[in-house]
């Protein structure tokens, strides 16, 4: 299906965010995560389902002041 | 209060955390995260600032701030730089929280690009709704006495009120308005944005701030490790003068010298 994350238009064939995150080789402890403008939490990524279309951004902390 | 290691007791407390440093140091603009993890090392900060963007999925072996800085040893504090409007910021705010480090959140709602100075009604908006949220709002506000009750009203557990315009290095532009700001606000008063050597740090730690924030100032010198240590030492400095209390300045001379004894 296709998704789309930080602006960047995927397809995956992923079922939860967890399977996700790990396909992206991202660490879950330290994002957050938006699927379609809604926060989820963590202890949700095990059974979040990805959907077509879903828009999801995945932030972390970079420098700033 | 005795100089050198009982400086380092010098504690304060907001919400509970205790704070061992009155240096807050920002980690933007470093040439890389060794560098950063050098300059924090230097400025004996506890309090590090962060900003929440998006995670660099192209390359993903590109490393992560967090493997520099360990969040056990230093309290993070995420910020909302960029955002220009209360939906943004309240936004960047309830991801960094989720993101996980702790509820403090360094709120910025910028009005202006050239001058980054902040947007204070809308700061005063989400600075409402995120205390409201249980957040540890440090809202990033003007040199301005009544919008820092207003914040301090609103829930906000300190108040950081600019020396200048962000990364400007102009200095306290305005110490006679942090006077009043100090003297009529119940939270903790953190100068934020504008230092641009040590010695502003300590003006502003003598008028009795009780911290500083600081990013361009080490970031932009010539040796950021160097003016890290600078102005650790002139946070100290600045903090002891304040507790020892300066003396009123006078128009004409007092000799220090006795008259007695004089041929």
């Amino acid at each position: 299906m296709k998704i789309k994350i930080n602006g960047e238009e995927l397809r995956t064939d992923r079922r939860v965010l967890s399977e996700l995150l790990e396909e992206l080789n991202i660490q879950p402890g330290r994002v957050a995560v938006e699927v379609n403008l809604k926060i989820i939490r963590k202890a949700d990524y095990d059974t979040h389902p990805i959907m077509e279309g879903d828009n999801i951004e995945i932030v972390n902390f970079v420098g700033g002041g | 209060m005795r100089a050198g290691g009982a400086m380092l007791e010098d504690n304060f407390i907001i919400r509970g955390i205790e704070f061992k440093s009155r240096f807050w140091i920002g980690t933007g603009k470093y040439k890389d995260f060794e560098e950063t993890a050098r300059v924090i090392e230097a400025s004996g900060a506890d309090v590090v600032t962060v900003a929440v963007r998006r995670v660099n999925i192209i390359d993903r072996n590109s490393p992560n701030l967090l493997d520099f800085i360990d969040p056990g040893k230093y309290k993070i504090l995420p910020n909302t730089a960029g955002c220009y409007n209360v939906e943004d910021a309240v936004r960047y705010s309830r991801l960094a929280r989720e993101a996980g480090v702790s509820d403090m959140i360094k709120l910025e709602v910028i009005g202006d690009e050239k001058t980054l100075f902040p947007d204070t009604i809308g700061l005063l908006k989400a600075t409402e709704i995120l205390a409201k949220e249980g957040f540890i709002v440090f809202p990033y506000t003007n040199d301005d006495p009544i919008m820092a009750k207003r914040l301090e009203d609103a829930g906000a557990a300190a108040v950081m009120p600019l020396g200048a315009p962000i990364g400007s290095g102009l200095g306290i532009r305005n110490p006679y308005n942090l006077k009043i700001i100090l003297e009529s606000a119940k939270v903790p008063v953190i100068v934020d944005a504008g230092v641009g050597i040590a010695s502003d740090a300590a003006v502003a730690m003598e008028l009795g701030c009780d911290a500083v924030l600081i990013n361009t100032a080490v970031a932009g010198a010539k040796e950021p490790v160097l003016m890290a240590e600078a102005i650790k030492y002139a946070v100290w400095a600045g903090r002891l003068a304040y507790k020892a209390g300066r003396i009123p300045k006078k128009l004409y001379a007092t000799a220090s010298s006795p008259i007695e004894g004089m041929l």
